[in-house]
């Protein structure tokens, strides 16, 4: 059955912003689906609000729509597009939820879209955990004994049928939100309402707990011939009980003998079948009793997922892609093997190798929290590692979680677990943690017993065995330490190969031996024991593979043949975490791309599963490696590249750059990106440009830090160097505050094992510029000197919110035009100074100052590289600045780039682009959601539109916070942001919308002659306190701005209200007015959806449409 | 400890062709610390207890491509044949404890019980990938010295030309009573699987014969239908099992599994090859050529039925991968076998609907002559 003909046009839905359960996975499966299908000549429209991603670049759909992923605009989408089809399933839970919308309005009814890849049906069967539950029990599937509830009454009813212990399961949900176990009536009353309120149908699976049984997922594809194949069994290292996101999982499965497996292949094709996927990739998780075997069926999911992007690094098959051509009507064995070209899709990958995924956490984030893995996901990304066993790729995995580990332990951070005896360390275990593949480790190789460990932790014995060969090659290897301080022991060449093939980093065992890595690299080499890079091929090499997808092994072949084209190998990122996500992943893309087609051969090295960089399409060799020195120097070694990009892939790679061939590191040199971190050559620089920086200095301890807050005055801004997405900074108002933060920094904490403070490395105190308007500048600097400036941003926050928190603005809406001027020639300046080859973002505070009238810049800092907003800036102004850095570093002139047709100018137009930030607080609701200097947002969203105030009312739709247009809005504001409040609540009651007040606030707006409807008491007082009036629900937007630094009691419980209610927070004045402002706009103006391709044509306002708003 | 310091002895594999990898003695020591045969490659994930007691790897070196065997253990019920006929398994990983509720022992102690030796730690991919290029070849393996295992994998002769049926059928008929229907049914043993005997005893009554029953002794027990079971090794020397078979086509229902389907072919005038490296493995793409369907089937062997050389037999089922015959059936006797495994044991359960296919058979041929 060839490709269908009666279709002509395809709608497909991105996943949106990246939040917790739903990353970068499916910008992968979505720019694979864009460039299957148009390839196969569809016109591909695309509805996504996030533009860090892949898919959203112009180039892969014909159509690319950045508007908010919401019924009604989707709905104006599809009206002026007019698709003939709709492929919900590779854009996460988030587009398989709107199109299930779709289709219950009619939309697609009513504009003749036909759904294809899932029909509602099945979608419903899946999703629905009653409807599931009687499909599997009817094809005769295990299933663990459950009830379904809507209210409290009908949950305690389950209950009293099936009895405690349970796993709460909400309908319809993504990562396991609002899932949670209880052991207790009084766990499961508070946790049945947790779960009612998290389903957006308040509907709960009540479910027996199953925790300790052992938990397995198989990825399984299924085509309209009905033909089923399972491209990857994937076997969880953790129990039952945490959530298969937070486990560690291997691939291919490990402990289940064929005759299970097989029995589990027949059960999840027959659940693929009973719900009803036609055609595509599915996801059938199961659970299976340790003593006797038994089976059951946890849950499907009827689209590709995280677990597919999995599946599909793992085995080299693109499930994605082949669901896509799937969906359009081909049949498996239509389609060719990617990877071998001559077998077809039809066929099930066989692996001679193992993989192993690990979450990577950021609880360190969000205090309060208490780090401890349930049924609800909470982990920020993943690494992937391939080694050719478990331990290989086990230790593989731990030193590419960038934490500062250098494997599974035998390094520094051990020490942590040196605190606990046996007992404690044992009860530790026993709980899911991110620390407790560690503890493992470490009980195994204080030699408690197998059994002892896995009666405790329920880890599968074999799995604890081969953590225990880990141990015993340590024990070993910690033998051979040499008398002589820092040498390296003699060992033979079988032992070293031994050592390596259990996964040890030559930086774990110059722990192990108290000498430098160098040394240990040096000795290894002379025993002649050196990496090998195996290929990945769907085959286990029964067949030869034309796409070269590597990782490395200590064996005896070799399988690359490097070519004798000029080289670039591009380091990649690394997990997604906060502070370092996919904007840095669509840069480092990009350059592929750009330098591909610039003739050069690309070599990727990444260990994160979930991007397009580790696809093995995007660049002419992939490495799937940790980034670590030792990693990229052996493939450095064999590739033999003619230049190293570093920049593009945010801290992990740069941090790399002192480790290589200085003359290898392609564009600004690691001396001038270590000038823009060094805080005295750094001011001198300044200093000698004539450009004003805030006053500060730099101190290595609390003393230190007091004497230049005296200097400079409080508040200051406390902020480590080297780091991303502002881990651990801090603004502080008094001493007190000031030795609080510099003894967190020079503590032991994760901030520690990153480094720890040093000279090289010391804290920057800075005095804080209050009320200031914070400004971002991207811009390209080419070896003649000649600077593009991508865009100046304007943030909406003031500065003191980390600017990845902060919401932004292009062009920037309130700053004059000579002052634009003056930070455009500033950036200019800067970079010449640093003699920048590539990217450099430049970070401005703007102050008024109204006593003089003069409006003052100040630069805060410049960082030579991608920063995250460059994705943003190249879909706001049509400039691909990545690929034009990519190819400056690479040697290439502007002007060249501009011959070519690459560097295009600015677009021209009236459009504005606002960045927003997503915040994962709604999975920690013991964390207060409130913005400060620290990065906590996992992604990004972009509204974009004709005036700056719908371009805002839409970013905030797309985040999920849609503004009220009608109702109450509660606000209790901080002393400085009461004169901009006062404006924002101007602008609420022109809306009419009514107010209600904290006492100060209200008498300020009173004073001012607004109404306010009530004052409410504070905490604890007589009255109505605002804790109780959000709770209620009378209140449809909260705007609470905390009072200076830290979270003051009333405060965080307002905002945790808020946060409880699902009522839209707003915690600055400048958020408050610019919402007031968009909502102006949005009742004046019809919704209008326009494409990126429109936008970057250049598009104007016409005569009687939108103006400029708040201009 | 698996790689203990004091641990394994160190041995080497030695190919025909003069290829060494090292690696580390496992399983039973072979005699003089030589051991022989032809290696081959199977590409499976789980069922390493089933490929391991397979008849129809007599004569052969298995390399696992799968880097850890061992895991789940081995059971009573997983057991192919009565003991396993192969030479050897090269394995990356072995195992040093096992996990699963199933399991009775060790694999490691499955292969010393049954002298079988192993290697265990050397490259397997790099041993795939150059039996995939250069062919599946004699070696030796072991803990003897270079030169003596080089000598050996030079002096041993592979499977070619060889009677291997010989050496793994038995010696007096077995019936097995039916757990189904109520067919009668005379099995061929060439090195038949434990699975298939389950699957067939789901029809009837079977009984199973040696591979040297002549045909008037199995007509003489009056069966429904014949099986031609799978078994070692190359079909051309096995001229006498041919004749049988040409006597007993068009007198009984006919089916034929692997060897079973290579000397049914063979006996209908078919050539066979020898593919380079074989199948061996349990993903291979087989097109149902009446339906279109693609199952996903469970593969082992190296020799195969050359495509247009039975004009008396349609072709009924062909390999995705390669397009060689997977499946014939006669035009005008009620004849049918395939090349790979239906029964599984280990692999997908896809073609589990022939055995009903045989039963068809059987029934439209009884009540056809009744």
């Amino acid at each position: 059955m060839p490709r269908r003909t009666d279709i002509e046009s395809i709608l497909l839905i991105g996943s949106g912003p990246i939040v917790i359960g739903q990353a970068c996975e499916f910008d992968y499966s979505g720019t694979q689906a864009c460039r299957v299908l148009g390839e196969e000549g569809y016109r591909v429209i695309l509805a996504n609000s996030n533009p860090a991603t892949i898919m959203t670049d112009p180039d892969f759909a014909d159509a690319t729509s950045v508007e908010p992923l919401r019924a009604d605009v989707l709905e104006a989408i599809i009206a002026k597009e007019r698709p003939d089809a709709l492929l919900p399933t590779l854009g996460g839970q988030t587009a398989l939820n709107l199109s299930m919308e779709l289709v219950e309005a009619g939309v697609l009814d009513r504009h003749g879209v036909e759904l294809i890849g899932a029909d509602a049906d099945a979608i419903a069967t899946a999703e629905d955990r009653e409807r599931f539950k009687v499909a599997m029990q009817e094809i005769g599937l295990g299933v663990p004994e459950s009830g379904i509830a809507h209210s409290m009454d009908e949950a305690r009813t389950v209950i009293d049928e099936i009895g405690l212990p349970v796993v709460i399961r909400p309908a319809y949900i993504l990562g396991g939100r609002g899932t949670g176990i209880a052991s207790t009536p009084e766990e499961f009353e508070k946790a049945a309402a947790t779960g009612i309120d998290a389903s957006p149908i308040s509907e709960i699976l009540i479910e027996k707990s199953i925790a300790g049984w052992k938990e397995y997922e198989l990825e399984v594809m299924r085509d309209r011939a009905d033909n089923c194949v399972v491209i990857c069994s994937i076997e969880n290292l953790d129990p039952m009980g945490v959530h298969t996101g937070d486990s560690i999982t291997v691939a291919p499965a490990q402990t289940l003998s064929d005759v299970e497996y097989q029995e589990m292949r027949d059960a999840a094709f027959a659940c693929l079948r009973r719900v009803g996927v036609e055609t595509g990739g599915s996801n059938v998780q199961f659970a299976v009793d340790p003593a006797t075997g038994e089976q059951v069926v946890i849950e499907m999911n009827p689209r590709v997922s995280r677990s597919s992007a999995l599946a599909s690094k793992a085995t080299g098959f693109p499930i994605a892609k082949i669901a896509a051509k799937l969906a359009v009507g081909y049949t498996l064995d239509e389609i060719p093997n990617d990877i071998t070209k001559k077998t077809p899709a039809a066929f099930e990958p066989t692996i001679d190798y193992v993989v192993t995924k690990i979450p990577r956490w950021a609880f360190e984030k969000f205090p309060g929290t208490s780090g401890v893995l349930g049924t609800s996901m909470q982990s920020v990304g993943e690494v992937m590692a391939i080694g050719r066993t478990f331990p290989e790729s086990l230790q593989k995995g731990m030193r590419s979680l960038e934490n500062g580990r250098l494997g599974l332990n035998a390094d520094m951070a051990e020490k942590a677990l040196d605190e606990l005896d046996d007992a404690a360390l044992l009860t530790a275990a026993t709980i899911g943690t991110p620390a407790r593949i560690t503890q493992l480790e470490a009980l195994l190789r204080r030699g408690l017993a197998v059994e002892e460990v896995h009666e405790a932790t329920k880890v599968d014995p074999w799995f604890l065995d081969q953590i225990l060969a880990i141990s015993e090659e340590r024990l070993y290897l910690e033998g051979m330490r040499s008398s002589a301080e820092g040498v390296v022991p003699d060992l033979d060449r079988r032992d070293w190969r031994r050592a390596k093939r259990l996964g040890f980093a030559d930086a774990q065992l110059a722990y192990l031996w108290g000498c430098d890595p160098a040394d240990v690299r040096v000795a290894r080499e002379a025993a002649g024991v050196l990496p090998t890079y195996k290929t990945v091929d769907t085959c286990g090499a029964e067949f030869e593979a034309e796409t070269p997808y590597h990782y490395s092994a200590w064996e005896d072949e070799d399988e690359v043949r490097p070519s004798d084209r000029p080289k670039v190998v591009i380091l990649g990122s690394g997990p997604n975490r906060i502070g370092q996500g996919i904007e840095f992943d669509y840069c480092c893309v990009h350059a592929s791309f750009a330098l591909r087609d610039a003739g050069f051969e690309t070599i990727m090295v990444n260990c994160n599963p979930e991007t397009v960089s580790t696809d093995y399409d995007t660049s002419d060799r992939l490495y799937f490696e940790p980034l670590t020195a030792e990693d990229v120097a052996n493939i450095v070694a064999v590739e033999e590249p003619v230049g190293i990009i570093v920049s593009l892939g945010g801290q992990t790679p740069l941090k790399l750059a002192s480790t290589l061939p200085a003359e290898l590191v392609a564009g600004t040199s690691p001396t001038s990106i270590d000038l823009a971190e060094d805080r005295e050559q750094w001011n001198d620089l300044c200093i000698r440009l004539g450009i004003p920086q805030p006053p500060g200095g730099t101190a290595v301890d609390a003393d230190g830090a007091r004497a230049v807050a005296a200097d400079v005055g409080y508040p200051v801004l406390v902020r480590p160097s080297y780091v991303l997405g502002g881990r651990a900074m801090e603004i502080v108002y008094d001493e007190d505050q000031l030795d609080r933060a510099m003894a967190e920094l020079s503590g032991f904490g994760s901030l520690g094992i990153e480094g720890g403070l040093s000279a090289e490395r010391p804290v920057l105190v800075d005095r804080f510029l209050e009320d200031a308007t914070e400004v971002d500048v991207d811009a390209v600097r080419d070896h003649t000197g000649e600077v593009v400036i991508g865009a100046v941003m304007e943030h909406v926050e003031e500065a003191g919110v980390h600017s990845g928190d902060s919401a932004c603005v292009i062009p920037p809406p309130h700053l004059p035009s000579e002052v634009v001027e003056t930070i455009e020639d500033h950036t200019r300046a800067i970079a010449e100074a640093l003699d920048v080859r590539g990217l450099i973002n430049v970070q401005y505070a703007v102050k008024f100052d109204p006593e003089s009238g003069t409006t003052d810049v100040y630069v805060i800092e410049a960082n030579p590289r991608a920063s995250r907003t460059v994705p943003f800036v190249a879909k706001a102004t049509g400039v691909p600045l990545a690929k034009v850095a990519s190819r400056v570093m690479l040697g290439a002139t502007m002007a060249e780039l501009r011959d070519e047709g690459l560097l295009r100018p600015r677009v021209d137009g009236d459009h504005v682009a606002v960045k927003e930030a997503v915040l994962p607080f709604n999975r920690f609701p013991e964390a207060d959601p409130v913005l400060g200097p620290e990065m906590r947002s996992t992604g990004e969203v972009m509204g974009i539109d004709l005036t700056t105030g719908l371009a805002f009312t839409k970013s905030q739709i797309a985040a999920g916070g849609a503004l009220p247009e009608s109702g109450t809005v509660f606000l209790s504001l901080a002393d400085r942001d009461k004169e901009v409040g006062l404006e924002a609540a101007r602008g609420f009651v022109d809306l009419g919308l009514d107010l209600v007040a904290t006492s100060g606030t209200a008498a300020h707006l009173l004073a001012d002659g607004l109404e306010v409807e009530t004052v409410v008491a504070k905490l604890g007082e007589e009255g109505t306190d605002a804790v109780e009036l959000v709770s209620s629900g009378s209140v449809q937007l909260v705007v609470n701005s905390p009072r200076g630094r830290g979270p003051r009691a009333d405060g965080e419980h307002i905002r945790a209200a808020a946060g409880a209610q699902g009522v839209p927070l707003l915690t600055t004045g400048n958020a408050a007015l610019a919402a007031a402002r968009g909502l102006a706009d949005w009742r004046r103006y019809p919704l209008a959806v326009r494409t990126l391709q429109e936008y970057h044509a250049g598009v104007r306002r016409p005569p009687e449409g939108p103006d400029q708003g708040d201009a | 400890m698996s790689e203990s310091r004091n641990g394994p002895q160190a041995a080497l594999l030695v190919l025909a062709d003069g290829e060494v990898f090292e690696g580390e003695a496992i399983g039973a020591a072979p005699a003089d610390g030589v051991a022989t045969g032809e290696v081959v490659f199977n590409t499976v994930l789980s069922g390493y207890q089933e490929v391991i007691t397979d008849p129809s790897y007599a004569g052969q070196i298995i390399t696992f491509t799968v880097s850890h065997l061992g895991n789940y253990g081995v059971n009573d019920e997983d057991n192919e044949s009565r003991r396993p006929f192969c030479r050897g398994v090269v394995v990356r990983d072995l195992a040093r404890r096992r996990s699963n509720w199933r399991a009775t022992g060790d694999l490691d102690g499955l292969l010393q019980d049954h002298r079988v030796p192993g290697i265990a730690g050397l490259d397997t991919r790099r041993l795939t990938r150059h039996l995939r290029d250069a062919g599946a070849m004699p070696g030796a393996f072991g803990t003897a010295d270079e030169a003596t295992l080089a000598a050996a994998a030079a002096a041993e002769p592979g499977t070619d030309g060889l009677d291997l049926v010989a050496t793994v059928t038995r010696e007096a008929p077995t019936t097995v009573a039916s757990t189904g229907g109520t067919r009668r049914i005379v099995a061929f043993d060439f090195g038949i699987k434990a699975t298939i005997v389950r699957h067939l005893a789901e029809l009837g009554e079977v009984t199973i014969v040696p591979a040297s029953t002549s045909a008037a002794d199995v007509l003489a027990m009056e069966p429904d239908g014949v099986f031609l079971s799978n078994g070692p090794g190359d079909p051309e020397p096995l001229v006498g099992i041919r004749t049988e078979i040409a006597t007993l086509l068009g007198e009984v229902p006919v089916f034929g599994i692997c060897l079973g389907h290579q000397l049914l072919a063979g006996t209908l005038g078919a050539e066979t090859f020898k593919l380079p490296f074989g199948h061996h493995g349990g993903n291979h793409p087989v097109r149902n050529l009446a339906t279109g369907a693609v199952e996903i089937t469970s593969q082992n062997h190296n020799y195969c039925v050359a495509e247009g050389s039975i004009p008396s037999a349609e072709l009924t089922h062909v390999n995705l991968n390669d397009r060689t015959v997977e499946g014939i059936r006669c035009r005008d006797l009620p004849a049918f076998s395939v090349q790979y495994h239906p029964e599984a044991g280990p692999g997908p359960h896809d073609s589990r609907y022939l055995f009903d296919e045989f039963e068809n058979l059987m029934a439209r041929f009884s009540g056809g002559t009744a």
